[in-house]
């Protein structure tokens, strides 16, 4: 592999002025045919759940309706035009017009309005909420793929031994039961078996009253409402990058360039951050790069059990309403994201891996 | 071959089974939910009847996991609880690696416009975050039926194994046996099923159990939030009404909750670890010592 790249790489000076132009140029054609790819896959994902969403059987209006002529003893002529009114959208339009319209809008950054909050912006909601999930996830995946990098490179170096026997257990079993059970016995034990936490108090993403800023009071405050969040996502995920990165460092110490790097009389210390744990850890940051697309999408279930005001209970409240607009709009971001996330990884696998990188690509 | 081996000699496969302690201990456990699941409730009646001086009675001789919030025996919902969970779980895992062996061996072995036609779908379908996506669905659709949530289970599960069933078929292709089964004249259908299948066997048979778990996870998670109005009796459906009914937050209702907790995290955990002796006795070059 070493030889390929070294024989590669030589004859490139010779002609670099004209070779490095057009290698240049093929390298952003590549990155710009992924970026096209990727504004493909959004544009289909947003036409796909559009219609699905449109044409499915219940439809926000008939429940509205159906609403105002139950409770309000409206006849169906006038509930349907006061439903119309509110709801801002036209009923008889076809959908392909519908359509139309919506991607109109979409191109101008507008994800329209909430048809059961009046009149609120889509974009509006969706920056209020969103910034809660970002904040909770995103804590919880950094802390849990340092950490489970480092546990199982530890569990890796000292394989067989009782430590590792009980990591590589623990490991397996947190990672296999489902995150909303490892949530909901942390209510049960902690709140009210143990009695340890204050479970109703930390409901919620802040207490209320509390200036959003970088003031202390604010910062311990919204620890203090995502501890629990963070704790299961924290809990149910380490697993998996430990034993992730358990097997991937059990298959770089068993390479030549360690054992060279050994008989080199490296220090143990560099061997191991140098050679081993950056090679074994590159597989890991592609998963990386890929959960953060996921940490938008992953939450539902933890918010729900937790009552935390993150994207996931936006997107349930606004499956109970039937609020088309809201619905659709968050899928929106959590595909933009997957997608964003992917590309992400991609890139950033060439850049930390040089064998990947398109050669001349630097 | 493992196969059929297993058939004609079941003390081979039980040794082979027994020879990762880990693998095996899961797969007990799994056979005990089956049989819980499905021989259990001829045996253990469902108790219906609401006994109001015996709401949440902590475990006794008499009600061994407790009593619910209407003074019903905890275990014997548990029991009948399993039924619902298991189909669905098998429906949607066997599905989700039909549809991916078939379409992965399809793009792989026609290769061109097929190929990326299903690799184009594949991607799509990856792209859409399962969780919130099923969340949508079950708003609108309203699943009734199991059999009706293991199909959309199942066809929204296929696209990752696809893609590595197709990697690997693309690289069996190339091996010398199925050369030889090419050079002989022996015909796709021969190929895929004889010659290319076999050699996957401990994957697929992996992936089918790992589809299966998060089969478990999405449904009961969809059930919990109440967006599946599966009635009777569901380990979903108790960890729901005890979350609905306050049973999470009365300090006496402890055994009733981990009646349904513990008997959906010891599957999951038992189909994971059963996974490891799966591996071995599919996969000679595994077995150490046999």
């Amino acid at each position: 592999m070493a030889t390929t790249i070294a024989e590669a790489r030589t004859p490139a000076p010779a002609g670099r002025a004209s070779m490095g132009g057009l290698l240049k140029k093929a390298v952003r054609n590549y990155v710009l045919r992924r970026f096209i790819v990727a504004f493909i896959k959004v544009l289909i994902v947003i036409t796909l759940t559009f219609f699905l969403i449109r044409l499915m059987p219940t439809n926000p209006v008939e429940v509205y309706i159906n609403e105002l002529i139950t409770q309000y003893g409206m006849s169906a002529d006038e509930a349907r035009n006061q439903a119309a009114a509110l709801l801002s959208i036209d009923l008889d339009a076809p959908l392909s017009q519908q359509y139309i319209q919506y991607m109109k809008e979409l191109v101008q950054g507008n994800l329209g309005t909430s048809f059961r909050s009046k009149g609120t912006p889509v974009n509006a909601m969706i920056a209020q909420f969103l910034p809660w999930t970002l904040f909770s996830v995103g804590v919880s995946l950094l802390v849990s793929f340092a950490l489970g990098m480092l546990l199982g490179m530890w569990s890796a170096y000292r394989r067989e031994s009782v430590g590792d026997h009980v990591v590589t257990t623990l490991s397996s079993i947190f990672s296999s039961i489902p995150n909303y059970l490892v949530g909901i016995m942390l209510v049960v034990l902690l709140g009210v078996q143990w009695k340890l936490l204050p479970i109703t108090q930390m409901r919620g993403s802040m207490s209320p009253g509390m200036t959003p800023g970088f003031t202390f009071e604010f910062i311990k405050d919204i620890f203090f409402h995502a501890a629990l969040p963070i704790s299961t996502y924290i809990l149910t995920t380490i697993g998996g990058w430990t034993l992730a990165m358990k097997s991937s460092t059990i298959a770089t110490l068993g390479e030549d360039y360690v054992t060279v790097a050994k008989a080199r009389g490296l220090t143990e210390g560099r061997i191991m951050t140098g050679y081993v744990g950056r090679n074994a850890s590159l597989p890991l940051f592609t998963s990386l790069a890929i959960s953060i697309g996921f940490i938008v999408g992953g939450s539902t279930l933890i918010e729900f059990i937790f009552v935390y005001q993150g994207i996931g209970q936006l997107l349930l409240n606004s499956i109970t309403s039937r609020d088309y607009p809201v619905m659709q709009g968050i899928f929106l971001i959590i595909t933009f994201a997957v997608i964003l996330a992917n590309l992400l990884a991609e890139f950033l696998y060439s850049r930390l891996d040089p064998r990947v990188r398109v050669a001349g690509g630097q | 071959m493992a196969a059929r081996i297993a058939w004609h000699n079941l003390k081979t496969t039980l040794r082979l089974l027994s020879h990762n302690k880990v693998g095996f201990v899961g797969f007990l456990f799994v056979i005990f939910f089956i049989l819980l699941s499905f021989v259990g409730p001829y045996f253990v009646p469902l108790d219906r009847t609401t006994k109001l001086d015996e709401i949440y009675a902590p475990i006794s001789w008499q009600h061994l996991l407790g009593t619910d919030f209407s003074g019903r025996d905890v275990l014997s919902h548990v029991v009948h609880g399993g039924r619902d969970v298991l189909t669905v779980a098998f429906l949607a895992g066997a599905i989700s690696t039909i549809i991916a062996v078939l379409m992965g061996s399809l793009s792989a072995l026609i290769g061109g416009k097929v190929d990326s036609g299903i690799m184009g779908l594949a991607d799509v379908i990856l792209t859409i975050p399962q969780f919130p996506l099923l969340i949508v669905l079950a708003g609108l659709l309203r699943f009734n039926s199991p059999i009706l949530l293991a199909f959309i289970l199942g066809l929204l599960s296929w696209p990752s194994l696809s893609r590595a069933i197709r990697a690997q078929v693309l690289s069996l292709r190339e091996r010398d046996f199925v050369e030889a089964a090419r050079a002989l004249d022996l015909g796709t259908g021969h190929i895929i099923l004889r010659e290319i299948m076999p050699n996957m066997a401990s994957y697929l048979a992996v992936s089918l159990i790992f589809a299966m778990t998060a089969a478990v996870y999405a449904q009961v998670g969809l059930v919990f939030l109440g967006l599946v109005p599966l009635s009777g009796s569901n380990w979903g459906v108790m960890l729901q009404l005890a979350w609905t009914k306050g049973a999470i937050f009365y300090p006496k209702a402890l055994p009733y909750i981990l009646g349904p907790v513990m008997a959906i995290a010891l599957f999951q955990l038992s189909l994971v670890f059963a996974t490891r002796s799966l591996e071995e006795m599919f996969n000679p070059r595994l077995r150490t010592g046999v």
